[in-house]
């Protein structure tokens, strides 16, 4: 039972649509939360300017717990989380609050490993002049790293949409609840095909962006 | 302008315990170039970090202006950290600034307008020399121009005093002569009192008014640099002199002397007016000597001149000594040993 192409592209531009929905929004929300997790990650490490061993183990014990977890399982696992905040366990919105959940931790963790790697030296000067704990975060830890952090966010926006299909497979919509229902389910091929292309251009797309916004932040 | 009270600094780690800094008292004076030497480990740095309290002591006093500052909340320090000045050996400048921004920053956290801002940017460009390099980014620098920024961005606000932890040590010898005459133009030109650490006795020789010699945490020796090189009393500061001045023999000349049963070999330091005169030979010509000269110099030191002779001198024992007697009015003298020296 193939599908008829004329009245299925409307669905595909559709779903494509949900993804990029849910992939921009689930970006959006754990950058904000995933790079502040970073910074605090990062401020209370040990040997930081605002060490606190406390705040630091559970942050770290916590993204340590979440981070192995296979997503489709910590999908199902969090079901019941998801509809006492959202309401439903089918849609955007319902794809878009775990990965918000999982993206927020990758995210610190990227953040913090790419703080690191700023020269403490360059820290000490700013307190040195006597700049406060928030604008040598603001004014230099985040600039000193604003490129791989960049790079960093375009690797995660890039398992973002993988990660968007497999929500797609379990309710979540968008591509990926296309490519199971017609290519897998109904053994259609060519639906297979199209969906895969399109995943495909959207994640060079979100590369190309990615390294450009860089490069920029980089000046090379 | 800073004084150090019996300060003491001891770091613990898992493995280890070390005390750092102790029981240091020093006190560097308004308007003076003070210079810190110690081989590495010697707790310069450290000691040096307490003038800003980026190091916490564990107890003695650090006092700044007549203001004991250990115990100032984080805003008064942060107050009190505008007013010091601080370079670096390995320059930590911002790398996503420019030269500009870098120097603008410290203005920025004082709360200075921008247009304000940007005519002191200039000022302080001009006044070392980069007033070209204002929209480069660090990476593009050599060490030198990057040490310039940093000193500019250090004196923007003004401070009246500056602390050095080994601004010199990265850079080659002539970049390093000239950062050091810049600090000395900073000093002299817009009065401000240098503190600076380094492990190079050149720099100590070439900008400083006094020194203290640093070992294992504490100070060991301290003093104008005239007097410390004319009259070094530790084996640690006569080996940092000896590496700017040479005042030993050759080995190989060592060696003939020694083959020679050489006796009565002189070791004569000379300091301020008879450097200037012929002392030596005037009163050598009166007996019945002769002056074979070894090894000499003449440096500049703190301002003053610092001459140094080793010399043979020939002749009978009784005029001989009838010519250190005389000499012993005017200069330093020592006899020299072959087998020791
Ligand atoms: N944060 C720290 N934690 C543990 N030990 C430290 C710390 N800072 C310094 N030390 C130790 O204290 C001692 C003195 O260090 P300091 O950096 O003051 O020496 P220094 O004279 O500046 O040496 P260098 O010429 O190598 O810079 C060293 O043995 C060093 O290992
Ligand atoms: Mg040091």
């Amino acid at each position: 039972m193939k599908v008829d192409w004329n009245t299925f592209w409307p669905r595909i531009l559709e779903a494509t649509g949900e993804t990029v929905t849910i992939v921009f929004f689930t970006l959006l929300f754990s950058s904000v939360i995933g790079i502040s997790l970073g910074l605090l990650l990062y401020v209370t490490r040990k040997g930081n300017f605002l060490e606190n061993r406390f705040i630091y183990t559970v942050l770290n014990f916590v993204i340590n717990l979440i981070r192995p977890v296979p997503f489709i399982i910590f999908l199902v696992a969090i079901a019941p989380l998801t509809r006492a905040v959202v309401g439903t366990t089918i849609g955007t919105a319902a794809a878009i609050f775990p990965m918000t959940i999982v993206a927020s931790f990758s995210i610190a963790r990227v953040v913090e490993n790419n703080l690191v790697s700023i020269d403490p030296g360059i820290i000490e000067a700013a307190k040195a002049m006597g700049a406060s704990p928030i604008r040598i975060i603001f004014d230099i830890i985040i600039p000193e790293a604003i490129g791989p952090l960049i790079l960093g966010l375009t690797f995660i926006t890039i398992s973002l949409i993988d990660f968007s299909a497999m929500a797609g497979t379990v309710g979540g919509g968008g591509l990926g609840h296309i490519a199971i229902t017609y290519g897998y389910q109904r053994f259609d091929t060519s639906v297979m095909f199209v969906t895969v292309v399109i995943l495909i251009v959207l994640v060079q797309l979100a590369q190309w962006i990615g390294n450009k916004l860089a490069r920029l932040f980089l000046r090379r | 302008m800073i004084t150090f009270q019996q300060v003491n600094k001891t770091f613990r780690t898992k493995s280890r315990e070390v005390h750092a800094v102790k029981d240091v008292s020093l006190t560097i004076r308004k308007g003076e170039i003070f210079g810190i030497i110690g081989f590495s480990g010697a707790g310069k740095s450290t000691l040096l970090r307490m003038v800003n309290l980026l190091e916490k002591p564990d107890t003695g006093k650090v006092i700044i202006q007549d203001r004991v500052i250990n115990d100032l909340s984080e805003k008064e320090l942060r107050k009190l950290r505008r007013k010091i000045g601080m370079i670096f050996q390995h320059f930590h400048l911002f790398n996503s600034r420019t030269v500009f921004g870098n120097i603008a920053y410290p203005l920025k956290l004082a709360g200075w307008p921008k247009a304000e801002r940007k005519k002191r940017v200039k000022e302080l460009l001009r006044f070392v020399g980069l007033e070209d390099q204002a929209n480069d980014y660090p990476e593009s620098l050599s060490g030198g121009q990057k040490q310039r920024v940093g000193i500019a961005r250090a004196l923007a606000t003004s401070p009246e005093i500056l602390i050095c932890d080994e601004a010199t040590s990265a850079l080659d010898p002539e970049t390093t002569n000239e950062i050091l005459q810049l600090l000395k133009k900073i000093n002299e030109e817009l009065d401000v009192t240098i503190l600076l650490i380094t492990h190079e006795m050149n720099v100590i020789r070439d900008i400083c008014d006094r020194v203290a010699v640093m070992e294992n945490g504490q100070v060991i020796e301290e003093g104008a640099v005239a007097d410390i090189f004319s009259n070094p009393q530790t084996k640690t500061t006569k080996n940092f002199i000896s590496s700017v001045i040479n005042d030993s023999l050759s080995p190989v000349l060592l060696e003939e002397l020694r083959k020679n049963g050489t006796k009565k070999l002189y070791r004569l330091a000379f300091r301020g007016e008879p450097v200037k005169q012929p002392v030596l030979s005037r009163i050598a010509k009166r007996y019945d000597v002769e002056v074979n000269i070894l090894n000499g110099n003449i440096s500049d030191l703190g301002g003053e001149l610092f001459g140094h002779l080793i010399v043979e001198l020939k002749g009978k024992d009784e005029e001989v000594k009838k010519v250190t007697g005389e000499l012993e009015k005017f200069i330093q003298i020592k006899e020299v040993d072959t087998y020791e020296s």
